[in-house]
C-alpha cells in the first residue's frame, strides 16, 4: 500500500525549473529519507507535498486521493503533517498551548467558540502526555519563543505528530543540534513515528542511515537513485554526485 | 484550583464591579437628591468605550489584525439602535429595553460578516488598507443615505419606549448607567470567555504564526473571519448603548476618528493583557471628559501620550503592571519605591514644562480668538511676557535631561532585580 505517490511532479519558479519531474512512491509505514546536495529541491519537494506551494504539473496522491490541488489545512486534515526546517512555532504561546493548539483540529473542536479549553479534560491530558513524551514537562508554561534551540526543535516535532497524522514530513529535524541532542532527537523521532509513514529531509548521514528504510537521492530536482540504504550507498552515480563530495 | 487561589484571581474583577455599581452614589448630590449628570454620563461613556476597546483588541491584540474600521460596527450598532428604538416607540417592535443592545450587536455582527469576508482574506498591510477603505466607504454612505443615517444631522430617538423587563422607564441617567454597566459586564465576560476557547486560542496562534496554523489543520483566514465577525458583534452592542445614552447618533459614531480612538485606548491600555483595553478606555475617557474641560489642547496630550507609550512602553499600562508581577510575588516591590519616587520629580518638571508650552501656544492662537485669559497653575498668566515661556521651556529641558539620568538608574535597579529573580529560580 502506497501512502504517498508523486507522479512526474514539476515546479517552476519563474523560468527556473526547480523540481524536474519527480516520480516517487512511498510505502505506508516506511521511513523514507530524501538526501541531496544543497539546492537539490528537497525542501521544495516538501512544500509541494504539504500544499505550501502549488505544483506546476504532475500529480501528488495520498492514499489514492489527489492532494496537489488542496490548500495546506485540507491536506493536514487528511492526515499529512509536516515540520519546518526553520523552527515554526507559536512563539508567544506557552509550550503547553502550542501542543494543545496542534491537537485541536484532530480532536474535533474546529472553530468552536463555545467550549472552554480549561474544561476539556481529555484534550489537556493528551497535551500533557505529549509534553512528557517530548521531555518538555518542566517547560510547560513558558512562552515557546524562550525555549532553547534543541527544545524548540523537539516542540516542532511534537506539534507535527500531535494531530495523529499518518504521514509525517520532517524537514531537517536535527539541523544545528549537537551530537547528544541529535541522538536524543533520533530516538524521539523513532518513538513518535512508530507505525506511521515518515518522509524526512536530512543532511546528517549518520541519522539517515540510522533511521531510513528507503533513501531517495535528489540532485537538481531529479531523483537519481531510490532504494534501501545499502543499495543507495553502493550506487555509483550517487557516490559521484553526492556522497563522494563528503569524503 | 483551590478556592483561595480562585478567590485571589477573581478579586480584582469583583472589586471593579462593586466600584462600578457604587460610582453613581459616590458622586450623588444627597442635598438635592440628584445624581451628578456630568459624572454619570462620563461613566456611561466609559462603559461603552470599554466595550469598544475590548472588542477592538479581539482583533489587534488577540488576532494580530490591524483594523482601521472598528467604529463602523460601533456606529452601525448605534444607527440601527435609533431605528429599533423608534420602531419600539411606535409599538412595532415588542422587545424590552434591556434586550435592545443585543439587536444592535446582531446588526454589527451582520455587517462584520459582510466586511470581514472581504478583509480577512488579506493579511497585514493589505488587511489594514481594506479596513481603511471599508471605514471610508461606510462614512461616505452615512452622508449619502439620509433615510437610514440622517445625513449630517444624524438620527435621533427617544429611549423611553415604555417596555422593560423590570418596569423601568430609563428617564434618568442612573438607570441608563446601570443598563450600560450590565451590558459592559456581560460583554466583557463573554469576550474573556472567548479568549479561553479553541477559536480564541487559534486566533492567538494565527497571530504568532499564520503559516503554522495551516499545517495543524486550521484555515487561519476562517479563524480571523469568525474573530472579526464576533468583534463586530460586541462593537455593535457598544454602539447600541451609545444610542440609548445620547438618543442621537451622528456621523461621529462611525467615522475614522472613533476607529483611531479604539486603537488608542487598546494600545495605551495594553494589548497583551486582556484587561489592558479597559484601563485604556477609562483613562482616555477621563482625559476626554476631564482634561477637555480644562484645556483646548487635550487631544495633543492624548497624542503625545500615545507616541510616548509606543516608544517607551509598547506593552501599555497593563503590560507595565504585569511586568511587576514576579517582583511583587517575591516581595521585593518595596525596593522599587525610591527609584520610582526619584522618577516623579523630573517627570513632573517635564510634564509641567510641556503643558506650559502647549497651553501658551494654544492661547496665542485659539485662546486669543475665544477672548479667554490663560489661567495656569492657579493664577492668570500674561502670554505675551517672556517669563512664562522661559520657565516652561526651562522645566521641559531640565526635566528631560534629568529624567534621562533617573531613568538610567531606574533601569539598573530593575535589571538587578530581574537578574536576582532569575538566579533564584
Amino acid at each position: 500500500m502506497t501512502a504517498l505517490q508523486l507522479r512526474d511532479v514539476r515546479k517552476n519558479f519563474g523560468p527556473t525549473e526547480i523540481i524536474r519531474g519527480v516520480t516517487l512512491d512511498i510505502a505506508s509505514g516506511e521511513r523514507h529519507c530524501i538526501i541531496g546536495p544543497n539546492g537539490a529541491g528537497k525542501t521544495t519537494c516538501f512544500n509541494l507535498v504539504s500544499g505550501r506551494f502549488p505544483i506546476t504539473s504532475g500529480e501528488i496522491l495520498m492514499n489514492g486521493t489527489r492532494i496537489d490541488t488542496m490548500p495546506p489545512h485540507r491536506i493536514n486534515r487528511m492526515g499529512l503533517s509536516r515540520s519546518f526546517q526553520i523552527t515554526s512555532i507559536f512563539h508567544r504561546l506557552s509550550v503547553f498551548e502550542n501542543l494543545r493548539c496542534a491537537l485541536l483540529w484532530s480532536s474535533g473542536y474546529r472553530y468552536s467558540f463555545w467550549s472552554p479549553l480549561s474544561r476539556q479534560k481529555a484534550l489537556n491530558e493528551r497535551a500533557d502526555m505529549l509534553l512528557e513524551d517530548l521531555n518538555l514537562a518542566s517547560r510547560r508554561n513558558i512562552p515557546a519563543g524562550l525555549l532553547a534551540y534543541a527544545e524548540q526543535r523537539a516542540l516542532e516535532i511534537g506539534m507535527t505528530i500531535a494531530g495523529g497524522a499518518s504521514v509525517i514530513l520532517l524537514d531537517e529535524p536535527t539541523a544545528g543540534m549537537s551530537n547528544t541532542e541529535t541522538d536524543y532527537a533520533v530516538a524521539l523521532i523513532r518513538q513518535v513515528t512508530r507505525g506511521k509513514t515518515l518522509l524526512m529531509v536530512e543532511h546528517d548521514m549518520k541519522v539517515v542511515f540510522d533511521l531510513a528504510d528507503t533513501i531517495t537521492v535528489l540532485v537538481y530536482g531529479q531523483v537519481i537513485a531510490s532504494g534501501p540504504p545499502a543499495a543507495v550507498r553502493a550506487n555509483r552515480s550517487v557516490q559521484e554526485a553526492y556522497l563522494g563530495a563528503l569524503d | 484550583m483551590s478556592a483561595s487561589r480562585a478567590a485571589s484571581r477573581w478579586w480584582p474583577t469583583i472589586v471593579v464591579v462593586l466600584v462600578a455599581i457604587a460610582l453613581p452614589w459616590i458622586f450623588y448630590d444627597w442635598a438635592h437628591h440628584r445624581g451628578s449628570g456630568f459624572m454619570i454620563s462620563m461613566f456611561s461613556q466609559m462603559g461603552m468605550m470599554v466595550i469598544l476597546a475590548l472588542s477592538y483588541n479581539m482583533l489587534l491584540g488577540q488576532a494580530g489584525l490591524f483594523s482601521l474600521c472598528h467604529a463602523t460596527f460601533f456606529g452601525i450598532g448605534g444607527y440601527s439602535m435609533v431605528h429599533f428604538l423608534n420602531a419600539a416607540g411606535d409599538g412595532d417592535l415588542p422587545v424590552p429595553m434591556e434586550l435592545m443592545p443585543l439587536l444592535a450587536g446582531l446588526t454589527g455582527l451582520a455587517l462584520a460578516i459582510v466586511f470581514g469576508a472581504m478583509a480577512t482574506k488579506q493579511r497585514a498591510t493589505a488587511f489594514a488598507m481594506i479596513t481603511l477603505g471599508i471605514g471610508e466607504l461606510v462614512s461616505t454612505a452615512a452622508l449619502m443615505f439620509h433615510h437610514f443615517f440622517g445625513g449630517e444631522g444624524g438620527v435621533s430617538t427617544n429611549r423611553m419606549i415604555d417596555h422593560s423587563l423590570f418596569g423601568l422607564n430609563y428617564a434618568s441617567g442612573i438607570q441608563v448607567y446601570y443598563l450600560i454597566l450590565a451590558w459592559t459586564a456581560i460583554s466583557t465576560g463573554l469576550m474573556y470567555f472567548l479568549t479561553q476557547t479553541p477559536l480564541g486560542r487559534m486566533a492567538n496562534a494565527a497571530r504568532d504564526n499564520f503559516e503554522r496554523a495551516q499545517f495543524i489543520g486550521y484555515d487561519p483566514r476562517m479563524v480571523r473571519f469568525i474573530q472579526f465577525a464576533l468583534s463586530g458583534f460586541f462593537a455593535g452592542i457598544g454602539g447600541g448603548l451609545y444610542a440609548i445614552t445620547y438618543e442621537i447618533v451622528t456621523f461621529d459614531a462611525l467615522a475614522a476618528p472613533l476607529s483611531a480612538n479604539a486603537l488608542l485606548m487598546a494600545y495605551i491600555g495594553g494589548v497583551t493583557v486582556f484587561a489592558g483595553p479597559i484601563l485604556g478606555a477609562i483613562l482616555i475617557t477621563l482625559l476626554q471628559s476631564g482634561v477637555s474641560l480644562l484645556s483646548n489642547s487635550w487631544l495633543v496630550y492624548v497624542g503625545v501620550l500615545f507616541i510616548a507609550m509606543v516608544i517607551f512602553a509598547p506593552t501599555g499600562l497593563a503590560g507595565i503592571i504585569h511586568a511587576h508581577g514576579p517582583i511583587r510575588r517575591s516581595g521585593r516591590l518595596g525596593r522599587l519605591l525610591v527609584p520610582y519616587l526619584r522618577l516623579v520629580i523630573p517627570s513632573l518638571a517635564l510634564v509641567l514644562g510641556f503643558v506650559g508650552l502647549v497651553e501658551l501656544l494654544s492661547f496665542l492662537t485659539i485662546g486669543a480668538a475665544q477672548g479667554r485669559k490663560l489661567v495656569l497653575f492657579g493664577g492668570p498668566i500674561d502670554i505675551k511676557a517672556t517669563m512664562p515661556w522661559a520657565i516652561s521651556a526651562g522645566c521641559l529641558i531640565v526635566g528631560m535631561i534629568w529624567l534621562r539620568f533617573e531613568a538610567a538608574s531606574f533601569h539598573r535597579v530593575w535589571d538587578g532585580l530581574t537578574a536576582e529573580l532569575k538566579s533564584r529560580r
